[in-house]
């Protein structure tokens, strides 16, 4: 496979929600994708899209959700169609997930160790072998290998998030998504599970897909920074160059909603208004309402991706 | 500007005569079983501080740090264990000892974190911030009252002010119900506002907004806030004064730009230094050095609670919990990094 | 099943989307319209109100004192006498009727007395906490493991025969149940922070208790009066049936008991029993119905994936344990 190749594509993307009032355009026209062994951040507030993204991608979205339209290809093979028994043989194998809340992934009446086995087990791992990788993945998250008779309440928020990871890395897959895995953490634990991601990746090689809505935690850790809003991309670039020249008005006034610890102490103002609704989304750009900069044509015509630098695409009239 | 917390026989000189609150060695213990009441959770542990009128007293910990326990105390919600709370000079543990009397809840208010639950999904807007306003007898009409709401709905920021009186909290957006909770607070006209985290669960581009009115609202009303945290960043942006608390304790406080620029007790500075800044990048952030986790809270052991993860622990931090001591005018902290061991006892009262 | 549907219409993607928002229009009219858009719901209230209106009705329909002796006994069915006669020469369908009135009554009376009694400490014990819940929690657990059949037939046994009694009876011991599960859910709701509100507000704690958590409960509470009211009816007709009651006034639970008395198995007279039996069970059925409507009513999730499950069956999509991909024909 050409090193250029991505490992993730995702091409025109979307997913609805059936709800009583109408459906919901959770995902609306979605593309991106991600290379091997890189980090790819997704970053946008409650209602972006985001998680639904996440879960599109293993087919794990639950009814009233539909995928209505677009591909998603892994290694050129598209996920969107595959039965269940090609299914079962990527999900984990090939693309596994970190959920936000360790205590809601975990089974609370299993040992951890047990929780590790099956995941391995039932993808035809044999016993010996399971024990072996076990105490090595503990390891290398950095828990006692000891610990593994635990049950999850017995360990703390950091250890649970690692042991979480653990599982998704028990089958070795070339990438993983990580749905907010910090947001429920302690700001010291949440720096030491981030490196300890880091050094994970060195290891064993694995793409990110980190999803997340603290920019600042994106900037630090991928290479790629993607901004979602309403249900829609509104700005990719590499993270350093989007942290440097942000262009979008949605992705200048996130920045604008993170007061800093250090350097000169300003007024932020954040974004006005609140996320639209996503039945009847704002006609044209969905953050033209908020937007500081609208122009006439905002309120009537979808903006197009546009490429605004190498490697760095806006989707707004400005540009 | 003197805040160091007085250790019993002390008297502290403050800027303007008797703060509007002052907190002398609150503690509260969690008996850990209802009916053998032998071991206890130290929930709060001998903290000390001080508000004064129109000031933002930033409280910053993490999760198990006390700092919402301390909250609820000082709102009345729970009962101390011991100490003392002083609001407008009298001890409000002893003149209301039952329950907190109608005169302490109207100059006391709070808000809560999660802006969902803090509203009856059952009543209106309007019913919500027309409540205290009848408790406490501070309409004489019912034109008054609907008036009164929709003013105070206005100053939030909540316009057209009678259609969102009369909408469900499920109709409004997040940031509209904090900003719900703030006028129900305001209407009662406090002098303090405790707040217990009113933004962590906010979207957030909303953030801003929500603090941005609480600083308006502390300069145009002159009220002062007890501002709970873990987010070291909106604790600065908002706050007069800062203190951290670990596992219970207080263990540094004083001016915000002091603290934040010089930080003294090793635990602050791991706190510091673990906060994601774009400005520096992941490697290139001083490591402290610091593993390891919080400690048990249940009959815990004597001496710094962060002994075990400190970098710079002695043998005196693992048998004497430090008292304060001043790091400089306007900054203490409990280490024993400062100031000789001897000065610290002596100055000690068991 | 085809987890994933290539739709040969290129409108069908819509065309779903346009039947789910027809199916789903009566959820946006409001609480009765969706109550009777409930199969079960229906059922169940129907079978109440016929029960009921024969209840109410009872003089017009079969008029005349039901205890009377009016023919043979044991006569099967026939023109004159619908449901034939009894052992002691009475018209079933007679006792059937004027029975109702009985039963109902208690039913529903027993219903709304231990739902309220449990709601009062129920609510008390969960609000207060403390020593206070202590004892009362002591108080309602003897009430709990008391056996209640024997309870019932001791008191029974002591107290003159009659309605009231019965009444009192059940409610003495039916009202520990939910005392429990109110104490329970008030124990949960006082831990949500818009009672911590009220409480800075200034709030007094009675108006706290009914006001603000009460309203919380309300589908609860509704859920737990048709549970109760299943309970009564069953235990009224269960004591009558063991004679524990005044067996000389018409009821279901009376009509069961001369019918063994008469041993109307042996005597191969099955219309003096199935009718009575028939009736109380039809009665607690479509009580049992009307809870589950309620629950599904209450409880949008619920609601949803089901009403998303039969629309996605209409169009031969399935939803297995992967998400269906429902896309218009590739270009």
């Amino acid at each position: 496979m050409p090193p250029d190749q991505p490992l993730l594509d995702i091409r025109n993307l979307k997913v609805e929600y059936l709800t009583p009032r109408g459906p919901v355009r959770a995902v609306d026209d979605v593309s991106f994708a991600l290379r091997p062994g890189e980090v790819v951040g997704l970053a946008g507030e409650s209602g972006s899209g985001k998680s639904t993204i996440a879960h599109a991608i293993l087919r794990i979205l639950r009814p009233p959700a539909l995928i209505t339209a677009g591909q998603v290809l892994f290694n050129g093979q598209d996920v969107l169609e595959m039965n269940m028994a090609q299914l079962e043989q990527f999900r984990w194998r090939e693309v596994s997930i970190v959920f936000q809340s360790a205590m809601n992934a975990l089974n609370p009446v299993m040992r951890i160790r047990d929780q590790l086995l099956d995941v391995m087990q039932h993808h035809g791992i044999s016993t010996a072998e399971a024990h072996q990788r076990a105490i090595r993945l503990f390891d290398l998250v950095g828990i006692d290998p000891q610990r593994l008779d635990a049950y999850p309440h017995q360990l703390s928020g950091g250890m649970r998030q690692r042991a979480v990871i653990a599982i998704a890395l028990a089958l070795d897959p070339p990438m993983l998504i990580m749905d907010e895995p910090t947001t429920a953490l302690d700001v010291v634990v949440q720096k030491d599970i981030l490196q300890q991601i880091a050094s994970l990746r060195e290891n064993l090689g694995f793409s990110i897909l980190f999803i997340t809505h603290d920019l600042s935690l994106l900037v630090e850790f991928s290479n790629h920074i993607a901004i979602m809003y309403a249900g829609e991309i509104v700005e990719k670039a590499p993270a350093r160059e989007l942290f440097d020249r942000p262009r979008h008005p949605y992705t200048l006034g996130l920045m604008n909603s993170f007061p800093s610890i250090s350097g000169e102490k300003k007024k932020l103002t954040g974004i006005p208004g609140a996320p639209p609704d996503l039945v009847i989304p704002p006609t044209g750009c969905r953050f033209h309402p908020r937007c500081p900069q609208v122009m006439p044509i905002c309120a009537e015509v979808l903006p197009v991706t546009k490429p605004f630098s190498a490697d760095h695409t806006v989707a707004c009239h400005l540009y | 500007m003197s805040q160091t917390p007085i250790p019993a026989t002390q008297t502290t000189p403050e800027r303007t005569g008797t703060p509007l609150l002052d907190v002398r060695h609150l503690t509260k213990h969690f008996p850990v079983s209802a009916i053998v009441r032998t071991r206890q959770v130290h929930a709060v542990e001998d903290v000390s501080f001080t508000v004064e009128s129109g000031q933002v007293v930033a409280l910053v910990g993490e999760s198990g740090s006390g700092k919402s326990t301390t909250i609820r105390l000082i709102a009345r919600l729970i009962p101390a264990t011991g100490g003392e709370i002083f609001f407008h000079g009298r001890d409000v543990l002893i003149t209301e000892q039952k329950q907190a009397s109608l005169a302490y809840r109207r100059q006391v208010q709070m808000i809560f974190q999660d802006p969902f639950s803090s509203l009856n999904a059952v009543y209106t807007i309007e019913h919500h911030i027309a409540r205290p306003l009848i408790i406490h007898k501070l309409t004489h009409s019912r034109q008054h009252l609907q008036q009164r709401v929709y003013e105070l709905l206005s100053v939030v920021g909540l316009d057209p002010a009678p259609e969102i009186a009369s909408r469900y909290p499920h109709q409004l957006s997040g940031g509209q119900r904090q900003r719900v909770a703030i006028a129900r607070a305001l209407a009662v006209d406090p002098k303090l506002i405790l707040a217990d985290e009113p933004i962590s669960m906010l979207d957030v581009s909303i953030r801003m907004g929500i603090l941005n009115l609480i600083e308006q609202l502390k300069e145009e009303h002159g009220i002062a806030y007890l501002y709970i945290t873990h987010d070291l960043a909106s604790a600065r942006y908002i706050g007069d004064k800062i203190m951290v608390m670990y596992a219970g304790h207080m263990v540094e406080g004083g001016d915000c730009e002091e603290i934040m620029g010089n930080p003294a007790h090793p635990y602050t500075q791991l706190l510091l230094s673990a906060v994601p800044d774009p400005h520096a990048g992941l490697h290139t952030q001083k490591e402290i050095g610091a593993r390891g986790e919080v400690p048990s809270l249940i009959d815990p052991l004597p001496g710094c609670l962060f002994a075990a993860r400190c970098p710079k622990a002695m043998d005196i931090c693992r048998q004497v919990m430090p008292g304060p001591t001043d790091v400089k005018p306007g900054h203490w902290v409990r280490c024993h990094l400062f100031g000789p061991g001897s000065k610290i006892l002596s100055k000690e009262v068991v | 099943m085809n987890v994933n549907a290539r739709l040969a219409s290129s409108e069908t993607a819509e065309g779903l989307k346009a039947a789910w928002r027809e199916k789903i229009y009566s959820t946006q009219l409001g609480f009765f319209r969706r109550l009777f858009s409930q199969p079960k719901a229906v059922f169940g209230i129907l079978i109440l109100l016929i029960f009921l209106l024969m209840a109410v009705f009872a003089p017009l329909i079969a008029p005349g004192d039901p205890t009377r002796f009016v023919a043979r006994p044991h006569q099967p069915p026939s023109v004159e006498h619908w449901l034939g006669t009894t052992g002691q020469g009475q018209d079933v369908f007679h006792q059937l009727v004027w029975g109702s009135r009985v039963s109902l009554f208690i039913g529903f009376t027993v219903g709304l007395l231990t739902t309220l009694i449990g709601l009062v400490i129920g609510m008390t014990a969960g609000y207060l906490g403390g020593i206070a819940d202590g004892l009362i929690n002591m108080f309602t657990n003897v009430f709990l493991i008391l056996p209640a059949v024997p309870l019932l037939i001791i008191l029974s046994s002591f107290l003159p025969p009659g309605t009231i009694t019965v009444i009192f009876v059940l409610t003495v011991t039916g009202w520990a149940w939910s005392a429990r599960v109110f104490r329970s859910q008030t124990l949960s709701l006082r831990c949500k922070d818009f009672v911590s509100a009220a409480e800075v507000s200034g709030e007094r704690t009675p108006y706290i208790i009914f006001v603000e958590i009460l309203p919380n409960m309300m589908s609860l509470v509704v859920s737990s009066f048709f549970g109760n009211v299943i309970y009564a009816i069953l235990a009224d007709a269960g004591l009558a049936f063991l004679g524990f009651e005044d067996v000389n006034t018409a009821s279901w639970g009376s009509m069961l008991f001369w019918a063994q008395n008469n041993s109307a198995l042996l005597q191969e007279a099955w219309w003096t029993f199935v009718p009575p039996g028939l009736c109380i069970a039809l009665v607690a059925f479509a009580t049992t119905m009307m809870i589950y409507a309620m629950d599904e009513i209450t409880n949008p999730r619920l609601r949803s994936e089901k009403e998303t499950m039969s629309v996605l069956k209409q169009y031969h999509v399935a939803a297995q344990r992967a998400t269906p991909v429902v896309r218009k024909n590739a270009a």
